[in-house]
């Protein structure tokens, strides 16, 4: 195989990672006014998270890195080109990763009702923008001959990739509630239960439209399989989390999410980022890929390093399998008493 | 402004801000590791009130240095496109390795470490928090091997058919010359940082905190003192190395540190100047003779070159290459005088700091608590010192950089993105901006309050260590 190309494969395996692991962390974020009553729930919704949520950001670091090493072109012309959309994402992503660490550090109500509002902004922004930007990746943006975006910020608010937003939305919001039921215990177990059938419905309705335009227009054969690989996992999901079956019902969604994002590469593929011009040029796996050279130096280095980053993180999840419920919230809510965090 | 002094402005403020509190993480997590190792060692449960009661402030200034790096990540793309495409091949490299190398080692390990207190048996709990440390001095080196290759580009080509430099030898580009200096200058620089920091605090607490709590934070102070005059020893050794370096790779930065207009042998170093605002003319100065010569060459009669002199070699070597594209005829002078003062001012605020600490130290032996007004300033002022030293150490390697963004390959102008608005960079610069400065009001108010608090007593229970037992225990280190 061409290095270009496993490359694209290994920028996709970083998106699936990302999307699903984060997409529960999102999900959680989002969901943290709707399904907890009172503080002490809402800090067992944090406290779900609280370990991984930082480990799971960085699959999106990474995937920012080796984009740059591997397609430099489409690094500039992405970033550059969706310049306002991902402002927005990072300043999202700067709150609500404040809002985990300093919510708790004042015992304050106004203090932590803002931090909680950061919280679910922050959260709720990329899961829609994440599922805006692919959408309009796949679709094609206008590219000049310079390899240059030259569509301006409205151009990426189309019908397209407002579904495609919505889709990731709901489907994140879904994912966060089969880990809360995986998670914790009690009222919020059932309610998080609830939540994630009848969201998930909707995420099924959306995706499933948004798979199947996504399909019409750029599809291959690959992408068909990985569609209906990932709406069957979503139905499935949804199945086991009617009959309380949680571990599989977050299978389930997380399945849906990694399959999903492989769907969406597998039709883009060559392309990185097609062009919407006649007389553009869009960029593919060959004309915005670095050396041979550095592509393979780095694949050494993925190579011998994801297996053991993958192996810690998952052994982060084996040390905090646990369920959380309230009565494992330290009694007294300000943090100074005898938190470290 | 045009869009490129825009996007400047945005990366030098953006930068300089994340780098506030890199240095306090590399420098307090080895600090923090080290008492927590102590307490696993010793049993002394002093140490385990340190380890918790700096692991807290250490989290607080953690928590913004991740968000600011993100935000790092994605500005070479965003602003700097050109440039992105321009060193992809090499740049990316040690960027995309960095991520995968350092910050999942960092943030895995750090969410073990603060949810891990009862979940994991003692080892293997401080084990989690070197491996944070370790995981800041990764992310220190790939960061700044991609700095180092802007400094003194290495193991490249240009090729002129994609008309971009392209990678040859990646170790060459790990191993430059500047790279393996300026990483132990800088991560010498961030354990005086953390040092300083941690005695400031521990002065401030053993003059006004609790009278039982004395020996907690001598321990500190002494502990804290020792790191920072063992590391400003260090950071004094390589930065003397790097003057030489420097002096080869990048000699017009050399001669704009004393902003020196005429080739002199025997040349003197000037502790401050008064004169013209572009320093070419002076009015007033105190020199030590021979000490730039001794600082660029190691030979107190050796020559330096002048900022005329070379001018006109700059001239001749880069008129014409890599071709037009990003080849912007401008002077080659950087901005002098900000060159001269950061240069010093580097130099004289981490000195200060190492003789505060050193003096702190000495006015507490011997059970003595001094109470003067200056000494309190002093210790209120000392975390402070060391963090300019690093903004002022920046900007002067920075700008004596300049025009260049890759020295001699491409300069600043050209590496802006040509699509982006001044609309767009505008918004982004602006609303970036604010949000930096209202984080920095948080961050300080909520450091003052936990320092203010002191360390909290020892918890009854440390070694509940029972993974399989008791889930309804609370989770003691909850968010
Ligand atoms: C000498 C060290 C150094 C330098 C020059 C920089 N950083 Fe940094 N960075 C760190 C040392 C560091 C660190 C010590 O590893 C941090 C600080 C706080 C933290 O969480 O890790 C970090 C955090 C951090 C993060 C968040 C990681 C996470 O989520 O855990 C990113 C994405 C970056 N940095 C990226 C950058 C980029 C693109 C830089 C160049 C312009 C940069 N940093 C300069
Ligand atoms: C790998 C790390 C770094 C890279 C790749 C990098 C890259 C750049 C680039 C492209 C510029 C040119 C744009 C400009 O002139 O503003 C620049 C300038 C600058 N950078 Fe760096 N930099 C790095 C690290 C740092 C750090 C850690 C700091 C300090 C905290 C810093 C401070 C500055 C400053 C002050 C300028 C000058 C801004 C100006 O000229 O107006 N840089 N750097
Ligand atoms: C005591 C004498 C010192 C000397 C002789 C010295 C020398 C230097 C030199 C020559 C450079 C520029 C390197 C280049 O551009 O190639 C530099 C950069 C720098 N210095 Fe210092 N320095 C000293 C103290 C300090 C202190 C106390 C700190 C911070 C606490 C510090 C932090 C930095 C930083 C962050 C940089 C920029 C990164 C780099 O290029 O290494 N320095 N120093």
């Amino acid at each position: 195989m061409e290095l270009t190309t496993i490359w694209f494969a290994l920028i996709a395996v970083l998106w699936m990672g990302y999307f699903a692991l984060e997409g529960f962390d999102f999900g959680v974020g989002m969901l943290l006014t709707v399904l907890a009553k009172d503080d002490t729930e809402r800090r067992v919704l944090i406290n779900t998270i609280g370990p991984v949520w930082d480990g799971n950001e960085v699959w999106l670091l990474v995937a920012g890195g080796a984009t740059f090493a591997a397609f430099p072109e489409w690094y500039a012309t992405l970033f550059s080109g969706f310049y306002l959309p991902l402002l927005l994402i990072l300043v999202a992503l700067i709150v609500r990763g404040l809002a985990f660490e300093y919510r708790a550090k004042r015992d304050d109500s106004a203090w932590r009702s803002r931090w909680d509002l950061a919280l679910v902004i922050g959260s709720l922004v990329p899961s829609l923008l994440w599922g805006v930007a692919f959408a309009n990746i796949l679709r094609g943006v206008p590219i000049d001959a310079d390899k240059e975006y030259v569509g301006g910020f409205f151009n990426l608010l189309n019908p397209y990739a407002l579904l495609g937003g919505a889709m990731t939305l709901l489907l994140f919001l879904t994912h966060g509630a089969m880990f809360i039921s995986l998670k914790t215990d009690g009222r919020i177990r059932h309610a998080a239960r609830e939540l994630a059938w009848k969201v998930g419905l909707a995420a099924a309705a959306v995706a499933v439209a948004f798979l199947f335009w996504t399909q019409l227009d750029t599809g291959t054969f690959g992408s068909a399989v990985a569609f209906v690989l990932a709406a069957g996992a979503l139905v499935a999901g949804l199945l086991a989390v009617r009959a309380g079956r949680e571990g599989w019902a977050f299978l389930g969604t997380f399945v849906t999410l990694a399959v999903g994002v492989a769907g969406l590469f597998l039709a883009l593929f060559p392309d990185v980022m097609p062009t919407s011009l006649s007389g553009g040029l869009g960029l593919t796996t060959t004309n915005a890929a670095a050396t041979d050279y550095t592509l393979k130096i780095m694949t050494i280095v993925a190579v011998v390093f994801t297996p053991v980053v993958l192996a810690y993180q998952g052994w982060t999840y084996w040390v905090f399998r646990k369920r959380i419920s309230v009565h494992h919230i330290p009694q007294a809510a300000d943090a100074s008493s005898s938190s470290v965090s | 402004m045009d869009p490129t002094d825009i996007a400047r402005w945005q990366f030098a403020i953006l930068t300089v801000y994340h780098f506030l509190f890199v240095p306090i993480t590399i420098g307090l997590s080895a600090i923090v590791a080290g008492y927590q190792t102590a307490w696993v060692r010793t049993d002394d449960e002093r140490w385990l009130r340190l380890t918790r009661f700096f692991g807290k402030l250490f989290l607080i200034n953690f928590a913004i240095g991740v968000v600011t790096g993100i935000v790092q990540e994605f500005q070479f793309g965003m602003n700097w496109s050109d440039y992105s495409r321009f060193v992809g091949d090499i740049f990316g490299a040690p960027l995309a390795v960095e991520g995968l190398l350092a910050f999942f080692l960092e943030s895995t390990f750090l969410g073990l470490w603060i949810f891990g207190w009862d979940r994991l048996p003692r080892k293997v709990h401080t084990a989690c928090i070197w491996l944070v440390h370790l995981g800041t001095l990764f992310s220190a080196y790939f960061i700044l091997a991609a700095n180092s290759w802007m400094q003194h580009p290495v193991g490249y080509r240009f090729n002129p058919d994609t008309g971009r430099a392209e990678m040859e030898d990646f170790a060459a580009v790990l191993f430059n010359k500047v790279q393996l200096v300026t990483f132990p200058h800088v991560v010498l620089s961030a354990y005086l940082t953390g040092a300083a920091f941690v005695v400031g605090i521990a002065f401030w607490q053993l003059v006004r905190g609790k009278r039982e709590d004395d020996g907690l934070y001598r321990l500190a102070l002494r502990t804290g003192a020792a790191v920072a005059l063992v590391a400003a020893v260090g950071v004094a050794v390589t930065g003397d190395i790097q003057g030489k370096i420097m002096t080869d790779v990048q000699p017009m930065k050399m001669a704009a540190a004393e902003a020196l207009y005429e080739t002199e042998t025997n040349a003197g170093f000037s502790l401050l100047t008064v004169g013209s605002l572009d320093g070419s003319e002076e009015k007033f100065s105190i020199k030590v003779p021979g000490l730039l010569s001794f600082l660029a060459t190691g030979d107190l009669d050796g020559k330096v070159k002048g900022v005329n002199q070379l001018r006109e070699e700059y001239e001749q070597t880069y008129g014409q290459d890599p071709g037009e594209k990003y080849y912007s005829p401008s002077s080659y002078v950087p901005n002098i005088p900000l060159s001269y003062w950061t240069f010093r001012l580097m130099i004289g605020t981490g000195v200060l700091a190492a003789v505060v600490a050193g003096w702190l130290l000495l006015a507490t032996r011997r059970g003595r608590r001094p109470r003067g007004r200056t000494i309190m300033w002093a210790a209120l002022c000392l975390p402070f010192l060391p963090l300019l030293a690093n903004s002022f150490g920046w900007v002067f390697t920075e700008i004596g950089r300049q025009p260049w963004a890759v020295f001699g390959l491409m300069t600043t102008a050209s590496g802006v993105s040509p699509g982006v608005s001044t609309f767009e960079v505008t918004t982004s610069l602006t609303l970036l901006t604010l949000l930096y400065a209202v984080l920095a009001v948080i961050e300080v108010k909520l450091m003052f309050t936990y320092i203010a608090r002191g360390a909290d007593p020892a918890p009854e229970t440390t070694d509940v260590h029972d993974p399989d037992g008791d889930a309804d225990r609370p989770l003691a280190f909850a968010y």
